[in-house]
């Protein structure tokens, strides 16, 4: 991320699920594009509420699981049919039913392998740093027991006293100014 | 369904679910706070508990008993283990067989019931997944061990070398290699992604420098986006999704090993379901063996409740039914197969000279827990649910020794027959596995979070969306 100064966003936070899901509808209904919700444990209508419907993560798995599938499957047959053919019981070289456990094996493999980094790559993880550590009452409460609203500054229609304002409009416990 | 006799002490009553008349999943009066507390403060806390170094110490001494007779097993040869022929699979197969097996309801409990939308299996879910992983280290190490020259075990990877050899793919040890190591990666993988938002919680929770440091680089930043989330719960149901046809496939290929053979005893088709049943029946005893004592000795009871023990106990009795049923088609087999062979080694299993492993594993698989289980008072005592884990931990064992040796030593020609007798390398090395698997327990244990706290928080009443407070409206 480059380097930037300034306010990255303004950080409302809620007590409860329910309060977070209102604020970030009407956030929403209100033309705010660029925010995002904070939350201890998943909390599915909160991503519905901001906007984000669908991810990228089956893509990866299934390109992933079809990598493994041809890869050890190709393998298999150049290995017994050209590389280093063997005569086993009498058995036809191209003995593809026997080749189906390791190719079933590398399918999951890669599959799983894709799902598990290709989720961390979609989120931009692993990034040690981020504005939003800085805020006071963020790291205490956004992976314990708080539900957090970030209206960021790169929004068009990010104003920071009529942001602030409008946040509160929705009784948070609190609103802060979080800096890069 | 109300349990009246359940109903009258209040004490009880209070642990009782009034909707379904169950235990409840969760004690009462949990907030999101006492959750977090609680399983982060089992890690992040100055003082190490006695009992903990004093396991500790236990484990680590059988763990460097294995170092041990690892280190002369390398310097002198297989020859110091019982094995011989004809049984040339001994201990270290039964082991390993044994320990894979182990490993499957961690898988079962992390993935499958997921999937079913079993949300009991939350709070056990993470330890289960450690177990898995213990247990296939101690499973992956008997084979790798057993090839006689394990610094060449790599030559079972398919890599281009020198000698221009490849291996060769229409053997099901061969297929044991890529299950094995495609379960163990995938176990991990699974487990450590359920991780990190609690390491994100423990990062921010910890006091000490070092936690913060360690805890923040194992959590990779997690910072709780809902757009994360959604990923995150993608990917996990995708890898629960994909685990579940890994774990079945897992024994089904070690059950090949035996079932691709032609020796009687081994050659049957019902090996793969009936090793998959076994393993899980064994896997959830091993669950209940670590899940008991830690409860206990950790204050657990409110999120590890006796619903969790209940209901591990009713799966117990389903695989061990289905174990059961495997038996009972050997036994049938034998006789209506009308093959002399196959009725031979059914009769010396039961009455040989090693009959007596045949009456003990249905004394300990058989017996006890499927007559014992049906009941709803034995299956919530402790005591009790301990007890019986222990017994079906070492009925499972005695399966997998007569499975190998009773069908080894005697098989065809009379000439060819032989005996087996495990030295005490054999014994040293087992019981230092065991002790090396409680050791890495107790390590993950002290220093992991061992109940995943945002899965925890889901199911908690404050989780609940209330319906729009009218004066709380937007505007």
């Amino acid at each position: 991320m480059p380097a930037r100064e300034g306010t990255y966003g303004l950080l409302a936070e809620f007590d409860t699920p329910g309060d977070l899901i209102r604020a970030a509808q009407q956030a929403r209904k209100d033309g705010w594009r660029r925010m995002d919700c904070y939350t201890p444990y998943p909390v599915e209508e909160a991503a519905e509420a901001i906007g984000f419907h669908r991810n990228e993560v089956p893509l990866v798995t299934l390109i992933g699981g079809l990598m493994g599938l041809a890869a050890m499957f190709l393998l298999e047959v150049w290995i017994s049919v050209l590389a280093y053919p063997l005569n086993i019981a009498g058995r036809p070289l191209y003995s593809w039913p026997a080749f189906i456990v390791p190719a079933y094996e590398w399918t999951i493999l890669w599959a799983g392998l894709s799902a598990a980094f290709g989720m961390l790559a979609l989120n931009g993880l692993p990034a040690l740093y981020h504005p939003l550590f800085n805020a006071p009452n963020f790291r205490d409460g956004a992976t314990t027991d708080k539900f957090f609203l970030c209206l960021e500054a790169l929004d068009p229609k990010f104003d920071l006293i009529e942001a602030k304002k409008y946040l509160e409009s929705f009784q948070p416990i609190s609103v802060v100014e979080v800096e890069y | 369904m109300t349990p009246s006799e359940l109903k009258r002490d209040p004490e009880l009553e209070r642990r009782i679910d009034p909707a379904t008349g169950e235990y409840r999943v969760i004690a009462p009066g949990q907030t999101f706070k006492s959750v977090t507390e609680k399983i982060v403060r089992i890690v992040l806390t100055p003082t190490t508990p006695l009992g903990w170094f004093a396991l500790f110490s236990v484990a680590g001494a059988a763990a460097t008993g294995l170092l041990v007779a690892v280190t002369w097993l390398f310097l002198v040869g297989v020859g110091i283990w019982g094995i011989t022929q004809p049984v040339a699979w001994g201990f270290a197969i039964i082991n390993f067989v044994w320990w894979i097996g182990i490993g499957h309801a961690g898988t079962l409990i992390s993935a499958i019931l997921l999937l079913f939308k079993q949300s009991w299996r939350n709070s056990i879910n993470r330890f289960a997944e450690a177990m898995t992983i213990f247990a296939v280290v101690c499973a992956g190490m008997f084979p790798l061990i057993h090839v006689g020259r394990p610094w060449l075990a790599y030559w079972m990877f398919p890599y281009p070398n020198t000698m221009t050899v490849w291996p060769q793919f229409r053997s099901p040890l061969l297929w044991d290699v890529f299950a094995v190591s495609t379960y163990a990666t995938i176990s991990v993988v699974f487990w450590y992604i359920g991780m990190v938002p609690d390491f994100g919680t423990m990062r921010d929770r910890a006091d000490s420098k070092l936690a913060q440091y360690f805890y923040g680089l194992m959590s990779l930043g997690w910072r709780g986006s809902v757009r994360h989330w959604a990923r995150y719960e993608t990917a996990s149901l995708l890898l629960a999704g994909l685990a579940t046809p890994l774990v079945l496939s897992v024994h089904t290929v070690i059950s090949f090993d035996f079932a691709v053979a032609v020796l009687p005893g081994w050659h049957t088709t019902i090996f793969p379901p009936y090793f998959v049943a076994g393993a899980i029946y064994s896997g959830f005893a091993m669950v209940l063996t670590l899940a008991i004592p830690l409860r206990k000795f950790y204050h657990l009871e409110g999120l590890v409740t006796e619903r969790h023990i209940d209901n591990m106990g009713k799966v117990m009795l389903a695989t061990g039914f289905i174990v059961a049923y495997g038996y009972g088609m050997e036994v049938f087999m034998a006789w209506y197969s009308a093959s002399h062979w196959e009725a031979f080694m059914m009769w010396n299993r039961m009455f040989g000279p090693m009959g007596w492993a045949y009456w003990v594993l249905v004394t300990c698989n058989l017996a006890i827990p499927l007559t014992t289980l049906w009941s709803r008072k034995l299956r919530t005592s402790m005591a009790y649910m301990f007890f019986i884990s222990i017994v079906v931990n070492t009925g499972m064992w005695f399966e997998r020794f007569v499975i190998i040796v009773t069908s080894l030593y005697r098989d065809f020609l009379p000439s060819a027959w032989g005996t087996y007798r495990a030295t005490k390398w054999d014994y040293l090395t087992f019981v230092g596995t065991l002790g090396l698997f409680t050791a890495l327990f107790l390590l993950f244990v002290r220093f992991l979070p061992m109940i995943p706290m945002s899965e925890i928080r889901m199911m908690l009443p404050g989780a609940k969306i209330t319906p729009k407070a009218t004066t709380k409206a937007g505007d």
